[in-house]
């Protein structure tokens, strides 16, 4: 039983999966936008490589501001992606529930924000300080949609938290063919692009003005953690957003295909929101979280209770 | 550490630091990193912030008031990092060289590893030098 939580953990849905998909997911990022702007792009093993070079830096640990949590930050981050796709991974894959609904989710979701705003308030650093600043700025914006929008196929299933649970309840039908889920997919794709701080809501670590954000101060083995999280995320998200409205993977014959192509079509999706769109400001996010996203998010709510 | 300098060849970070240029070679430098060139096909990415740097390029002739400044950022640099001196300024000092401000002694504020001479090079010299670094870290 404990070796098969290690496997779990470890291997196959967690770390070890999550790292090598998330850093090739991520050669794919950057050679499609390459390809927007004309150019060729990076190999193939570039991230590996990025990776790999920034465990053999040096690390600077700032003078002034809280070298513990500046240290630590990194890693319990990561620590928290390693969790979530160990849970969302075991229920797509396996189909058994790995310690772990929705709710849990939520929660690990949101320490992972937190933990970018503690790692860069703790490094002492102005730009670092403005960055996690617009982080919780940007992270109040989003989590109550985010959040609407996860309630939906908690409705739709018929009130169950748990993954196994909600996949079962679409062996009949995705829920995105259904009204409240096209709404919710969408937005949960926009709530995705602003948890990720990717374009347009890389507000955080907007590069022409922040630098790079909470960032700025990390070098070597924790730089190399940030940026592997980041990658992760392009596992971890995709695969949540296809466990909740597109019915998970199938793994039978001609099936795989299907399956991969869910992944990928997501992944596409927020890749050309990336590079089609410029940096919004932080009232502006807030505007469209909070005027549109979440009133629209309410409404597809109201539906999945009527049933629509 | 071979293996890890050939990682490191494939992932070379620059940062841009002008240390009192005429501006001619940093224009040449952002040229350099427009997709016409598109060096991220071998792993080149400028960065905003020392910390992350591998190579820091710099351009200008160092002169006294920003001297300090030039020191202190290297010393902020995670090590490996490697200092390419951009055009003729770095290298010899130009028309400047006998300047009332300029330094006399630059190895003593920063240790240059790679000039790319000319005035200003073209952005294919500096991809030939910043490529015979990577040649070097190969080998």
């Amino acid at each position: 039983m404990n070796l098969e939580l290690f496997f779990y953990l470890l291997i196959f849905p967690g770390f070890l999966f999550t790292a090598i998909l998330g850093l090739t997911v991520g050669w794919v990022d950057r050679k499609v936008s390459a390809r927007f702007q004309y150019r060729v792009g990076p190999p193939f093993f570039q991230n590996f490589n990025d990776f790999f070079k920034l465990l053999g830096k040096e690390t600077i640990i700032v003078k002034d501001g809280v070298r513990s949590m500046f240290v630590v930050a990194p890693f319990i981050s990561f620590a928290m992606l390693v969790l979530v796709s160990a849970i969302v991974g075991t229920s797509l894959f396996f189909n058994i529930s790995f310690g772990g609904d929705l709710i849990v989710i939520m929660y690990l979701l949101m320490i992972f924000s937190v933990m970018v705003v503690l790692g860069g308030s703790a490094s002492g650093n102005v730009y670092s300080s403005l960055g996690a600043g617009r982080e919780i700025k940007l992270l109040l914006a989003d989590e109550l949609a985010f959040i609407l929008v996860l309630l939906v196929p908690i409705i739709k299933s018929g009130y169950q938290l748990d993954l196994g649970n909600i996949l079962a309840a679409q062996a009949d039908g995705m829920f995105v063919s259904s009204a409240s889920g096209i709404i919710a997919f969408i937005i949960g794709l926009l709530c995705i692009q602003a948890k990720m701080t990717l374009p347009p809501f890389h507000i955080p670590e907007a590069e022409t003005e922040l630098v790079e954000g909470p960032f700025m101060e990390y070098s070597g083995p924790p730089l190399g953690f940030w940026k592997l999280n980041h990658f992760m995320m392009y596992v971890v998200f995709p695969f949540l957003l296809v466990l909740l409205f597109w019915g998970g993977f199938n793994f039978n014959g001609i099936e795989i295909l299907w399956s991969v192509l869910k992944y990928l079509l997501i992944v596409v999706l927020m890749i050309i929101i990336k590079n089609t769109n410029p940096r919004i400001r932080i009232d502006t996010a807030l505007n469209f979280f909070w005027k549109y996203a979440t009133p629209l998010t309410l409404i597809a709510v109201v539906l999945a209770v009527f049933g629509y | 550490m071979s293996w890890y300098n050939k990682r490191l060849a494939k992932s070379i970070w620059v940062y841009h630091m002008s240390a009192s240029p005429c501006n001619n070679c940093d224009i040449e430098i952002l040229d350099l990193l427009t997709p016409k060139y598109d060096v991220e096909r071998f792993g080149i990415k400028l960065v905003g912030s020392v910390r992350h740097a591998d190579v820091i390029l710099l351009s200008g002739v160092i002169n006294q008031k920003v001297a300090p400044q030039v020191k202190k950022i290297y010393e902020q640099a995670a090590k490996p990092c490697f200092v390419v001196g951009v055009g003729t300024c770095p290298a010899s000092g130009c028309c400047f060289k006998d300047s009332y401000n300029t330094v006399k002694k630059r190895e003593d504020v920063i240790p240059i590893h790679l000039y790319i001479p000319g005035c200003p090079p073209k952005p294919e010299a500096m991809i030939e030098g910043v490529v015979k670094l990577a040649g070097v870290l190969n080998a």
